[in-house]
């Protein structure tokens, strides 16, 4: 162990030897700067910003408003973010340039905006561009001007705000790294709070209809009658979530996690119980809290969850690229629809729960369907035949030909609710528990998957087909049952769908469906549970819950995959391991210091080959 | 009767003739070394006997039974086990997994079981990490502790090859081939894997065929050497024996080496 192949400490050890830092580059401000008014223009253009205009959030202030001064300040904090330091170079102490950064990038995309701003007040675009209404620049409440006209100060609160807010969102760099984030938890919280007023008012508001807290008042504080956060409420917030983020950052503070390690076996175990007990207690409660319309939102990213974690087996585990999981959906519904539904062809009329080992049965059949000719593709062909097996299921049940049976574009109407016995699962908060239940099987049975036989032959299968093989797995069985897996969850989503909705048609069941799922485990993190959960809350909840965002659903989600892709291709909450593997050339200094100090622990000849091996 | 019987397999690539009428026998308990010029058709030898390639015409026999046609996975059940001349392993699988994944063939525990957490499949389970821990320990302190759940991709080479000849092991094989198993080491390294090798054999009693280009090695282990040249077989022997024939120096070094 004689040399250290890593230096720990270079900027202490070798101060004078360093080579001078590296500054906030101006051309790079200038680049984001163009970019960032650009998409503004692009935002105000394609109506986003007008839409989004419906809603008060921050005191007087809209969403759309809101949009437009975010981009100035997200490219001067971008702009003036000094670049990372590299080994060998000084620290870049923080002055007059992060500022600096800042002001360049917000004037720039001040200057983007206001040639944009006179050139739809010129000229009339609308029969090219038709969302670019009068409202937006020539006529009150002209949205992109902030109620100005052009003349008369416009442009120059344009270029004045956006320059000011690059430079303070610059200024941000001075402050020490704790406070800095201390900020920006404020405004995150801030941010979140206004967004979600209807999710927030309304817990409220349960709270005190169901455990009678006196909790209703604090919606009325926060927020004004339009349904904005109002200034005291964002104060209050602000400050709130600043002095969290300052209380648990400070010096000293041991992790929650630390503080429980010396504490003897029983208590820890006690411990758990107690915290498991409070999170169902609190799930229990949920759907009387949030009422029938958030129940409704949250039983609707509950079941593509629910899909979610069963195409994160197929794709996120074994490895192949399913773009038709659309099909196993569709599936399970109309094996529900038919077997629950009084209207059906069959016209048996059973109970749920006499469904579900058919829906089971169904589900593998068909996986086994799909998988079986798909057996010997991989990789883009495996993805393009799968879409065109989506699309087949479809029109299946679209036909003509299968019209007796599954009732063509009429679908199979009046599907038996749920029943617990005697009870009936009516409204959606009831139906909160069944799906509830059954994402809770999917997540378990991910997570026992995973670790066991099967999980590592699918592992083994994703990482090089080949050498598994040649390692002794059945190809055949490993693909196959990868594919049942998943389509028997998709099935169970299924056949909640069609009992919650009381009807199925083929419509619901086309190509995005599918792609959004897909989205969801891309962005959330491949074969990673909890990045799939937060992910479909993001994506398929949120926009159920806020309208304007509806429309622009899969521009965003454009937009959140090619940032994903360039930025986080592991996902938001990552497996450890994609991690890992994607981050490799940032991460490999800490492995290497981290090995280093592993070895020292080991102390010894584990270096020295030669007496280990006789 | 031999471990292992290869009969007059012929193996085309297009117009390319890659194994050309080979027999061979390899009894149990033997090390042989395989050895020949590049293009010889050494490792295509190897992928037709593992069935990652689909054979031509001739046969393959293992304990008696014609091996032709099976699947990989089959073959590796029925006790060959390989290495890879460039190391495959599966990078983002840990140590430990990947290892554990040899086993697949030696346990039946299905989705159910795994869901329900069966006593049988915990009994499995614990076994099967069991015997990968022991696999990997057969390599000193380089492969076991903390290294047991480091990801295969973060290894140094050398410890790449040892974790994929421990893979290999972890199968049970009767016969084990090595394609290249000290490519790129270094002369320690090697030095120590040829030693390696030999205990495994008197340890195991597996049989071992291994392809390789280092003398030092091919002569340290092998009790036979089998000379491939455009896929024919054109020498076998003891080493000193087949070193000294004129037919593998010309396949080596050209006519001209010999008549100079």
């Amino acid at each position: 162990m004689a040399e250290p192949t890593v230096a720990v400490e270079v900027p202490v050890a070798a101060e004078g030897e360093l080579l001078a830092a590296r500054q906030v580059d101006l051309w790079r401000a200038v680049r984001l700067g163009l970019v960032g008014g650009l998409t503004a223009a692009f935002v105000s253009a394609n109506g986003m910003v007008a839409a989004f205009s419906e809603r008060a959030v921050l005191g007087g202030q809209t969403l759309g408003s809101l949009l437009l001064v975010a981009v100035p300040v997200l490219v001067g904090y971008l702009a003036g973010r000094p670049p990372p330091v590299l080994q060998g170079f000084a620290t870049p102490r923080p002055g007059w340039r992060n500022v600096a950064g800042g002001l360049v990038a917000g004037l720039l995309s001040g200057v983007v905006m206001a040639v944009f701003v006179t050139l739809i007040a010129t000229f009339d675009v609308r029969r090219i561009l038709i969302n670019v209404t009068p409202g937006l620049v020539r006529e009150a409440p002209r949205l992109l001007t902030f109620g100005l006209e052009l003349g008369a100060g416009g442009l120059v609160l344009i270029l004045a705000l956006n320059a000011a807010l690059g430079a303070v969102a610059g200024t941000l760099h001075l402050l020490p790294a704790r406070w800095r984030r201390a900020v920006f938890a404020a405004a995150l919280w801030v941010l979140g709070f206004a967004m979600l007023q209807p999710v927030i008012v309304q817990v409220l508001r349960g709270i005190q209809a169901e455990l009678r807290i006196w909790t209703a008042p604090l919606a009325d504080f926060l927020y004004e009658p339009t349904g904005a956060l109002s200034v005291p409420g964002a104060v209050a917030v602000a400050a709130l979530a600043f002095g969290i983020h300052a209380l648990l950052t400070r010096e000293g503070r041991r992790p929650v996690r630390a503080r429980l390690e010396p504490l003897p076996e029983r208590s820890r175990r006690l411990l758990r119980l107690v915290v498991l007990a409070g999170i169902l207690f609190v799930l229990g409660l949920l759907p009387q809290i949030l009422g029938p319309f958030l129940s409704e939102v949250l039983n609707i990213a509950g079941i593509f969850l629910l899909m979610a974690l069963g195409l994160n087996i197929v794709v996120g585990l074994a490895g192949l690229l399913d773009l038709g999981y659309v099909a196993f959906f569709a599936v399970g519904a109309y094996t529900t629809a038919l077997l629950t539904s009084p209207q059906s062809s069959l016209g048996v009329g059973w109970i749920f729960w006499a469904a579900v080992p058919f829906v089971v049965l169904a589900a593998a059949v068909s996986g086994l369907a799909v998988g079986t000719p798909v057996l010997r593709m991989r990789g883009d062909y495996l993805a393009i035949v799968t879409l065109g097996f989506g699309e087949i299921a479809r029109l299946l049940f679209l036909s003509d030909w299968l019209k007796p049976t599954f009732g063509g574009a009429q679908g199979i109407i009046q599907v038996r609710d749920i029943t617990i016995g005697p009870i009936e699962i009516g409204g959606p908060q009831a139906f909160f528990y069944v799906i509830f239940c059954f994402v809770l099987l999917a997540a378990y049975v991910t997570y026992a998957l995973q670790d066991s036989r099967v999980g590592r032959a699918w592992m083994a299968m994703r990482e090089d087909e080949a050498v598994a093989d040649a390692m002794g797995v059945n190809i055949v069985t490993a693909k196959l049952s990868a594919f049942i897996a998943g389509a028997m969850l998709a099935g169970f989503g299924g056949a909640l769908f069609a009992s919650k909705i009381g009807s199925v048609f083929p419509h619901s069941f086309s190509v995005i469906v599918s792609i959004t799922i897909l989205v969801v485990i891309i962005v959330g993190g491949m074969a990673s549970v909890p990045g799939v959960v937060l992910a479909s809350f993001v994506l398929v909840g949120l926009p159920e819950l806020l309208r304007e965002f509806a429309e622009y659903r899969f521009l965003i989600y454009g937009a959140l995959l090619i940032f994903m892709m360039q930025r986080r291709p592991e996902g938001f909450i990552p497996s450890r391991r994609r991690a890992e593997e994607l981050h490799e050339e940032e991460i490999s200094q800490d492995a290497g210091l981290r090995t280093q100090a592993t070895m020292q622990q080991q102390a010894g000849p584990a270096e020295d080959g030669r007496n280990e091996t006789s | 009767m031999a471990l292992f019987e290869i009969r007059g397999l012929t193996r085309d690539f297009g117009g390319v003739r890659a194994i050309d009428g080979l027999d061979l026998d390899v009894d149990d308990g033997e090390i042989i070394s395989v050895i020949g010029p590049n293009g010889a058709g050494k490792t295509t030898l190897f992928n037709l006997v593992t069935g990652m390639i689909p054979a031509g015409q001739g046969d393959i026999r293992f304990e008696g039974r014609s091996i032709v046609g099976l699947r990989p996975s089959q073959i590796l059940e029925l006790g060959i086990a390989r290495t890879f001349q460039n190391v495959r392993l599966f990078p983002e699988m840990s140590v430990r997994e990947n290892v554990m994944v040899a086993r697949h063939c030696r346990t039946r525990s299905g989705m159910l079981k795994a869901i329900f957490r069966a006593p049988s499949f915990r009994r499995e389970e614990q076994e099967t990490r069991q015997r990968a821990e022991q696999a990997l320990a057969f390599f000193g302190s380089r492969l076991i502790g903390w290294r047991f759940d480091t990801p295969a991709r973060s290894l140094s080479y050398a410890n790449r090859r040892r974790l994929e000849l421990a893979r290999a092991m972890a199968s049970e094989p009767k016969l084990l081939l090595l394609d290249e198993p000290t490519a790129g080491m270094n002369p320690r390294e090697t030095q120590e894997l040829t030693e390696l090798i030999q205990r495994l054999r008197d340890e195991t009693g597996v049989t071992i065929v291994l392809i390789e280009h280092d003398m030092r090695v091919v002569k340290g282990v092998s009790e036979r050497v089998v000379v491939l040249d455009y896929g024919q077989k054109i020498a076998e022997g003891a080493y000193a024996d087949v070193a000294s024939n004129d037919r593998v120096i010309e396949a080596y070094l050209g006519k001209t080496a010999t008549t100079a």
